[in-house]
């Protein structure tokens, strides 16, 4: 019985002297490597945001489409990185708007009410407002989405496990899994072209500039005349997510 | 899940574009529902082991191989609705600190090995051992492996046995509140549904863990029992369905304080939830948790404990409450995952849940994740006998 | 002394198990770890770049102002002066790109102006809204208005 004892000490030792040395190759290869940067571009001079006149919006769904085609988003009515509502109101139920958003306004808007009903009726651009206290991040177990440091909340669609745990968590519904890859997507920002100096998809086709990418960080950029000059809301304020997508003249009925 | 264009027409009001298909399955129904069992059949046997409720002992054994047999098929309905299971090992690589979810896999695998496994060790080794010294052939490598390779039963080494074994359920108590409470916190903590945001969630899922937990020991103990053919401790009996009793008392307390709350307080929510728990969820939320999943064997159960019965009667009425409850627990779940997206967070909507049948997700991968767990237990009771009880063993620590 | 360790050896086995798989998913974790996870934050940094790496579908106005100037000066005081090319052209990125090789389809003349342009309730009341057959009798927009100038002068 003393020499299971000894037996045990001298294995257990073994055991830990080629752990060790593992552990320690390892080690180098972890602090070796680190990711290339896009040249050009600094991530920590920017603080990218959206703002949306609603004064302006006609619901051309041009934006709509234009996403899609930029992002390769699936043409079936379930998936939308951005989409476009309209609202309805009547003068006898102000609680409830009545709110149609077909295929997202892909294909625009069919007219469904006649002039004069006293109704009032506006359209509301929607897409993920890149919340700077984002709750989808927050949820996320693996660290699968995360926001830039220059403010854009993206996907790593190579380590998301598709347990929709953040799709539950946005309060917008602005995401969705992809039904060809199995994982989360949503609005970029376009951050492929906003980080070459363009604007994104859905601004970049706006015909009256309802939407209007913005960089907060640049003191030059008119959203900072912008928030001066309208009465701005963030949807759902009460959730205080830091949502940076700010609207212009947005009715409080707005869901 | 697939693109069901057909879903669109069933969409009531207006809801996001994104929210009409729902995110999560029966499948994540069936988790909280299996690890609930779990948590629930572990605070039973420490009942007997921590708390000192000797009638219960002939329950100890038969409550830890049953929170095995679940807790091993737990992960299995959350691989199924993975888009891509085969990354999931990242929550070891990388827990996002952040994210309830993220912890299921350490707590999961300290409640596993460390409490359930280890506790069931210690309590069985002196079986283990003898049977790897009587048996031959490949059961005897089974039973040698199971005994780590150790052959010391001598009446000291047991009594240390008996001695950690105490110490480890002690702290499994607190484990199995954790392996089941961030469930209920992982629905609590989503401030962006107001079905799931309270922080009565993961005490709500809690009690009734245990509720159904207790429930189905005290149905398997009487289908064991009329398996071998052996009598019923109806102390034992009687003392399972007093604790279900009162946990159910908790429990249902505990739903009818969310439920006063809400209506109470009528948020900016609580028309289009109330509108859809008296349309789209009354045969699940209604009939079958609330009428014949809580109030019918709460008053079942009321009867065993107020009147006097006979031991038949009281067999009947017992085993009739624990189906009820179970059914009942499972409808809870259910309401509280798919009720939960039923609703657009516009609250302006509602969509339908489509539950396939051979699906990835379907109804018979849950039918079979929930047959499993009692292929494994047969297979667990074989391998370990929970009969007879160590009583002998246990009169020392 | 001997007698007290043979009663608890059993544990020590079991605790040798635990420290060795302890010490394998120590190892296999830093194996398994990208190594620019962490850089920025709890995501692997590669992911900004994967984000950056996605193909342009729309050009841009400033791509389509370096071949055709001429337009731009065209709609210059126009009522389309501040709206973009690919708002009516469409994704443009492929013909910016190789020019002769993806030369695009022309809009339909009709259903482009119309997308903006037709009636609605919902769209602002200061935005020029036309319904063709009031309008027109339901003739094709393009017999009288020119898209890049679309102030009556045709011809």
């Amino acid at each position: 019985m003393a020499t299971d004892r000894r037996d045990f000490l001298i294995n257990g030792g073994r055991a830990l002297l080629v752990a060790s040395a593992s552990a320690a190759v390892a080690l180098e290869h972890v602090l070796a490597g680190t990711p290339e940067h896009a040249p050009g571009y600094t991530m920590s001079e920017h603080w990218w945001a959206m703002t949306i006149d609603i004064d302006r919006c006609i619901g051309c769904g041009n934006c709509v489409r234009a996403c899609k085609a930029e992002n390769d988003v699936p043409r079936e009515p379930f998936f939308f990185r951005t989409w476009v509502e309209r609202y309805h109101l009547t003068a006898d139920d102000v609680d409830r708007p009545v709110v149609d958003s077909p295929n997202g306004g892909f294909e625009g808007f069919k007219e469904l009410y006649r002039p004069g009903d006293g109704s009032k009726n506006f359209y509301v651009p929607k897409l993920c407002n890149h919340c700077a206290h984002s709750p989808c991040v927050q949820v996320c177990p693996v660290g699968a989405t995360f926001e830039s440091p220059d403010g854009v909340v993206l996907v790593d669609t190579t380590y998301c496990l598709g347990c929709r745990y953040c799709v539950q968590a946005c309060p917008y519904g602005c995401r969705f899994i992809d039904p060809r890859t199995h994982t989360v997507d949503k609005c970029t920002l376009c951050y492929h072209r906003i980080t070459q100096g363009l604007t994104t998809a859905c601004c970049e086709v706006c015909p009256t500039d309802a939407r209007v990418l913005g960089d907060l960080k640049n003191p030059s950029d008119p959203i900072h005349a912008f928030l001066r000059e309208h009465t701005i809301h963030v949807l759902k304020p009460q959730m205080a997510t830091g949502a940076k997508v700010y609207y212009a003249d947005l009715d409080g009925s707005v869901r | 899940m697939g693109v069901d264009t057909t879903l669109l027409s069933q969409v009531e009001g207006f809801m996001y574009p994104n929210e009409v298909e729902l995110q999560w399955s029966v499948l994540i129904v069936l988790y909280p529902f299996i690890t609930g069992l779990v948590a629930g059949a572990f605070i039973l046997a420490s009942l007997e082991r921590v708390f000192k409720v000797e009638e219960v002992r002939p329950t100890y054994r038969l409550s830890l191989l049953t929170a095995l047999a679940f807790l091993l098929v737990a992960p299995l309905p959350l691989q199924l609705h993975l888009g891509h299971p085969e990354r999931s090992f990242e929550m070891y690589l990388t827990p996002h600190t952040t994210s309830a979810m993220a912890m299921f896999g350490f707590v999961y695998l300290w409640y596993l090995m460390v409490v359930l496994i280890v506790e069931i060790w210690l309590d069985y080794r002196r079986d283990i051992v003898l049977q790897a010294r009587s048996q031959t052939g490949f059961l005897r490598w089974i039973y040698r492996a199971m005994a780590l390779g150790s052959d010391n039963i001598s009446p000291r080494s047991l009594a240390i046995d008996d001695r950690v074994g105490r110490f480890i359920t002690i702290v499994g108590i607190p484990s199995a509140f954790l392996l089941h409470g961030y469930v209920g916190f992982i629905f609590g903590s989503v401030k962006a549904n107001p079905w799931w945001s309270t922080p009565l969630m993961p005490v709500v899922f809690l009690f009734s863990a245990m509720v159904s937990g207790i429930a189905l020991v005290l149905l398997l103990y009487m289908l064991v029992s009329w398996v071998r053919r052996t009598a019923i401790d109806m102390r034992c009996l009687d003392t399972v369905a007093r604790y279900l009793f009162y946990a159910f008392v908790i429990d249902f307390s505990l739903e009818m304080l969310d439920l006063v709350h809400r209506i109470y307080v009528a948020d900016e929510s609580f028309k289009s939830l109330d509108f859809m728990v008296k349309t789209r969820l009354f045969g699940s939320q209604i009939v079958v948790q609330i009428i014949l999943g809580t109030l019918l064997p709460l008053g079942l159960l009321a009867l065993t404990q107020l009147t006097r019965l006979s031991d038949r009667a009281r067999k009947s009425l017992y085993a009739t409450a624990g189906v009820l409850t179970m059914v009942g627990i499972f409808a809870m779940r259910w309401n509280v995952v798919i009720g939960g997206q039923l609703f657009s967070k516009t609250f302006l909507g509602y969509t339908v849940y489509k539950m396939g049948f051979a699906t990835r997700e379907g109804l018979l991968p849950a039918i079979l994740l929930m047959v499993l767990p009692f292929v494994i237990l047969a297979a667990l009771i074989r391998l370990l006998p929970p009969w007879p009880e160590p009583a002998a063993q246990r009169e020392s620590g | 002394m001997a007698h007290d360790f043979r009663d608890f050896e059993h544990l020590l086995r079991l605790a040798a198990i635990f420290v060795a798989g302890f010490v394998l998913f120590v190892v296999v974790r830093t194996i398994l770890v990208p190594d620019d996870f962490g850089e920025y934050g709890h995501y692997r940094a590669g992911a900004l770049d994967d984000n950056r790496q996605r193909p342009l579908r729309h050009a841009g106005m400033s791509a389509c102002v370096e071949c055709h100037d001429d337009v731009v000066k065209s709609r210059a005081g126009g009522g389309h002066e501040t709206v973009r090319c690919e708002a009516c052209h469409g994704p443009l990125a492929a013909h910016a790109d190789d020019p002769s090789a993806q030369a695009p389809e022309l809009p339909n003349p009709v259903t482009v102006c119309l997308k903006c342009h037709l009636p609605s309730m919902a769209k602002p009341a200061k935005f020029p809204q036309v319904d063709p057959s009031e309008h027109a009798d339901n003739e094709p927009c393009d017999t009288c208005h020119v898209a890049h100038a679309p102030k009556l002068g045709k011809g």
